[in-house]
């Protein structure tokens, strides 16, 4: 294959990436979008193999083949519930592959280059290395929190910035020895020793930022992932690559930006981590003042009288695997016309988006499932309000209460309906650690429990 | 220990302190409880239901109030014509009871208690604390009250509330005016705006007029400076002589003006004030209504009766001491719910044991005699501490902010002038230094960011998840790059490494494509 015909191969897969991202900007043309990427894929895959005319095909067909179906086999059996862990371990890939494919860069470069130019190449092979260590070691530390199988605190060690700030130095140390010497050795030890370094950076920036900050996180890595793949792009002289990487690494940056607006907080403070790690919880709450305890028949009344209701999801739901039997009582209150809408903060969950996907997995139209500013307003007119797993993104103290740690932070209004039905297990504080004000107001009522057998119960009573 | 709750024998009373849904509850805490047959026939639970609930019914009332070892009841225990003998001297001695108690005006009952050492709680007396609103029946009661003296005034109305406009003419919406806007108040002024009816509230209490507007109803503001009738424990005050004039001279241009008017207005410890004189009444139009709220303190209008519907100067007062219980079943159940309550909090120990904490503030508020000693009033409580303002909340005056803001804005301002010196100095380097190829790509690059900007900012926020697992298997289209090494790989270090890099990038595309397929998938209308 020529390389002319390669190359419109390449821009025809770069359009339909495009495309791809673009039909997610709803849901009826989504489907279309993912099928444009499939094609953009198999498209550049082939003209990449037609091109270089592969005289190892064997190896290549097999990788792929093994490749391929693991993946299938790893989506396939995945939960929903699991989606932020898998987002997270895919990232890890990105970032392996990445670091894989600039070391045979370095040692075997497919591109002669000399003079400015090998310089340019040699930054690029570095930086490519660099940034897919840390996001593979990164992604996995996140994937790991994210599993639950590390603890999801924020660990904390002193000093910390100064460990970051050293190994950032010592990387920059590194790659001008790297861009200085001619022998090959020394240039791969360099080369090993900075993505040793890297590796650590990526496990100890992650370590650091704690379970309600995932979002951020696992968004952050995928623009690192995006940047990685982007850089090899450089490296190889492969527009297609750097286009496709600049398109995944403005994609997560965007994200990461959403995700921090609706927290109030700014970009880097969430990336030094240990946020909630003051333990400043400042309790404002009267000690003269209880929660008031309600029970399922109660619940049901309420429902049952409701000619409004909100649902406010949270990860409290995600844990519980709670959303079919939301999914059922919304049926059955739409059935018999009462109006159930769904109230998302942006943040609610551990992955951007990770509620919708939950309620969709449980057949809710998404056309009842709303953002934040969509449904804020509307809280006045409701009459219930069932806050299901949701602690600081429904906190009145964010809007009311100067003084307190998440103070700015854009929350969902809930206590502003006639009655708020809080489902929760126990009385802890959320994530931040902060007193909730909600719990004690007076239309709040709770239900302790685990929220899938609640939510089990309400069912029941409700059919009763 | 066994609860009693006997059959109230006050005149029209039709309450009753539990109903088969408390009982349930009441014998949970550990206590046995026994009813007086036909307790609950006038609040329509027969004795049947509360047997299914588990209550033991009780032979006669004397039996009923000599076993018992606490009463529940809605009226304070008054003299059993019948029996000849007062309830307080049925009662066993050193029992316990809960009721209506009005310590303020029943200095003898209280004695009366006290010879018989019965340890009572009065409802009626217990401290408005967020805590002990559970329990606050008087609330529960006023807020009954407040909407049945809607459906009286409109039983006594010649019009529709709301204004109509029909075949056969037009007909205006009634004008109503509320005075006093506490829980009576409210839930009068929520069912008359509900009914159609144009509805105007007025307090003395400045801070209720957000409650007033959340009801429905205009606020009428008095022309006087700032005067708050405001007093401890969110009741009123009682206002300066001017402030009283100035509202007289407002109700007395009202009552001209509206057709129905509802009083609810008392003041703590003194008889209800005179709001609506005789000539007031008499500038209404005729076919108009007054209710009365606060008659059994002596009303709030001169020429209301407690108890009685009069008609004066074609004005029919209504003057009913009974509201709550005309709807003796609502009334019923909400009383019966602060009662379960009450019980609740006598009882942490769930064991059918009360303990009486005087320690603790609600209990020690509605403790109003204890064995022996008349414990009414209770200790002053200390003044609540109003959430006290976080630390260091020195208020930054205006010009402090001012210059705050003015440091922010100039940080930024340097902030992206930096930002914009670096940019123009970098891309200075690359356009001065770099090789031409490299130029090529580095605009490709660009270019792709602002794409990617413009394209990922129409994403919805629903689908942020599918956007994450597809962008991440689009990176997979880093196999390209180990596709060109694996096939040009001479050396076998290379081989294994692209090899490798091959296998997990294609994990990552088709794991990445099959998974938001499967997401995609789920989200349906």
């Amino acid at each position: 294959m020529s390389l002319g015909l390669v190359s419109v191969a390449y821009v025809v897969a770069s359009v339909l990436f495009i495309l791809s991202l673009g039909g997610l900007s709803h849901q009826e043309s989504a489907r279309r979008g993912n099928w444009y990427g499939v094609a953009g894929i198999l498209i550049a895959m082939l003209a990449t193999v037609a091109g270089v005319g592969a005289d190892d095909i064997v190896s290549l067909v097999l990788a792929v083949l093994i490749g391929a179906s693991v993946g299938i086999v790893l989506a396939n059996r995945v939960e929903m519930t699991q989606m932020p862990q898998l987002v997270a371990l895919l990232h890890s890939f990105v970032g392996l592959a990445a670091v894989l494919v600039g070391f045979s860069g370095y040692i075997e470069p497919l591109v002669e280059t000399r003079g400015a130019e090998h310089t340019i190449k040699l930054v690029e092979v570095f930086l490519g290395i660099f940034i897919g260590a840390v996001t593979f070691t990164g992604s996995l530390v996140a994937c790991g929190k994210l599993d639950g199988r590390i603890a999801s605190k924020a660990l904390t060690l002193p000093g910390r910035h100064g460990m970051n700030l050293a190994a950032i130095v010592v990387s920059v140390v590194l790659g001008a020895w790297f861009l200085g010497t001619d022998s090959m050795t020394s240039g791969l030890t360099a080369l090993v020793l900075m993505t040793a370094v890297a590796c650590v950076l990526g496990i100890h920036l992650i370590m650091a930022i704690g379970g309600a900050d995932m979002p951020v996180v696992v968004s952050m890595l995928n623009s690192y992932s995006g940047w990685a793949a982007a850089a090899i792009g450089f490296m190889l002289g492969n527009d297609l690559l750097i286009v496709t990487g600049a398109l995944v690494g403005s994609s997560g940056a965007i994200l990461s930006y959403i995700m921090c607006r609706a927290m109030n907080r700014s970009f880097v403070s969430v990336i030094l981590g240990g946020f909630g790690q003051t333990s400043s919880s400042v309790s404002a709450i009267d000690s003269d003042q209880t929660v008031q305890e309600s029970t399922v028949d109660d619940v049901c009344e309420e429902l049952r009288n409701a000619e409004s209701v909100i649902i406010v999801p949270g990860y409290g739901m995600a844990v519980a695997q709670a959303q079919n039997g939301v999914s059922e009582i919304t049926k059955l209150l739409r059935e018999r016309g009462v109006k159930v809408r769904f109230g998302i903060h942006p943040v609610a969950g551990r992955l951007p988006g990770h509620m919708n996907v939950l309620l969709a997995e449980a057949h809710v139209p998404y056309d009842i499932v709303l953002e934040m500013d969509e449904i804020n307003d509307d809280f006045p007119n409701t009459d219930v309000v069932l806050v299901i797993g949701a602690n600081d993104t429904v906190n009145p103290a964010a809007a009311e209460d100067p003084g307190s740690p998440i103070a700015g932070m854009p929350v969902l209004e809930v206590w502003k309906a006639r009655q708020v039905v809080v489902f929760k297990r126990g009385m802890a504080t959320g994530y931040s650690g902060v007193e909730n004000p909600l719990f004690y107001k007076d239309n709040t009522r709770m239900l302790f429990g685990d929220a899938k057998d609640s939510m089990d119960k309400l069912l029941s009573g409700l059919r009763s | 220990m066994k609860l009693g709750i006997p059959r109230e024998i006050f005149k029209d009373e039709r309450r009753v302190a539990a109903t088969p849904q408390s009982v349930q509850k009441l014998i949970k805490l550990g206590y046995v409880v026994m009813i007086e047959s036909g307790a609950g026939e006038a609040a329509h639970y027969d004795d049947e239901a509360y047997r299914e609930a588990g209550a033991v019914i009780a032979e006669d009332t004397k039996s009923l109030w000599g076993e018992a070892d606490f009463i529940l009841k809605v009226r304070a225990p008054m003299r059993n014509n019948r029996l000849k003998k007062h309830e307080i001297d049925l009662m066993k001695e050193g029992a316990y009871l809960a009721s209506y108690l009005w310590p303020a005006q029943s200095p003898k009952l209280l004695q009366r208690l006290a010879s018989r050492k019965v340890t009572s709680f009065a409802i009626d007396s217990l401290p408005r604390i967020s805590r002990a609103q559970k329990m606050d029946a008087l609330s529960a009661m006023a807020n009954i009250a407040g909407y049945r003296a809607v459906i009286e005034a409109a039983n006594h109305f010649g019009r529709f509330f709301t204004g109509q406009v029909t075949a056969a003419g037009k007909v205006p919406p009634a004008k109503i005016m509320v005075i006093g806007a506490g829980v009576a108040g409210l839930a009068a002024i929520g069912s008359a705006n509900s009914m159609g009816a144009v509805v105007r509230a007025f307090d003395t209490r400045l801070e209720v007029k957000e409650q007033v507007e959340s009801m429905g109803a205009d606020f009428l503001e008095l022309d006087f400076g700032s005067e708050d009738g405001s007093g401890s424990g969110g009741y009123a005050k009682q206002m300066s002589p001017e402030f009283i004039k100035a509202e007289m001279a407002l109700f007395a241009e009202q009552a001209k003006d509206v057709d129905i008017i509802i009083t609810t207005a008392l003041i703590p410890g003194k008889p209800a004030p005179k709001l609506i004189t005789k000539e007031m009444v008499e500038s209404m139009k005729p076919g108009s209504v007054i209710v009365d709220l606060a008659s059994e303190r002596g009303g709030n209008c001169e020429l209301t009766e407690p108890g009685k519907v009069v008609e004066q100067h074609g004005v029919t007062l209504i003057g009913y001491t009974d509201l709550p219980s005309r709807m003796a079943k609502v009334a019923s159940d909400l009383y019966a719910t602060n009662l379960v309550h009450l019980v609740t909090e006598l009882t942490p120990g769930k064991n059918g044991e009360p303990e009486v904490n005087m320690e603790d503030v609600v209990i020690r508020g509605l403790t109003v005699v204890q064995g022996e000693d008349i414990t009414w009033p209770p200790p002053k409580p200390e003044t609540p501490v109003k959430s006290a303002p976080p630390p260091s909340t020195e208020e930054p005056s205006p010009e402090q902010k001012q210059l705050a803001e003015d440091q922010a804005a100039a940080r930024k301002r340097i902030g992206n002038g930096i930002l914009l010196v670096l940019t123009v100095a970098a891309l200075y380097g690359i356009g001065a230094y770099a090789p031409e190829s490299f130029l090529s790509h580095f605009t490709v690059f660009v270019l792709a960011c602002f794409i990617g900007w413009q394209v990922i900012w129409n994403v919805t926020a629903s689908l942020h998840t599918p956007l994450m697992s597809v962008t991440n298997a689009i990176s997979g289209i880093i196999v390209i790059g180990a596709i060109l090494h694996l096939a040009q790989a001479d050396n076998a270090a290379v081989g294994v490494l692209s090899f490798l890099a091959v296998l997990i990038a294609t994990i990552n595309v088709a794991g990445g494509f099959r998974v938001t397929h499967r997401m995609l998938k789920m989200f349906r209308k």
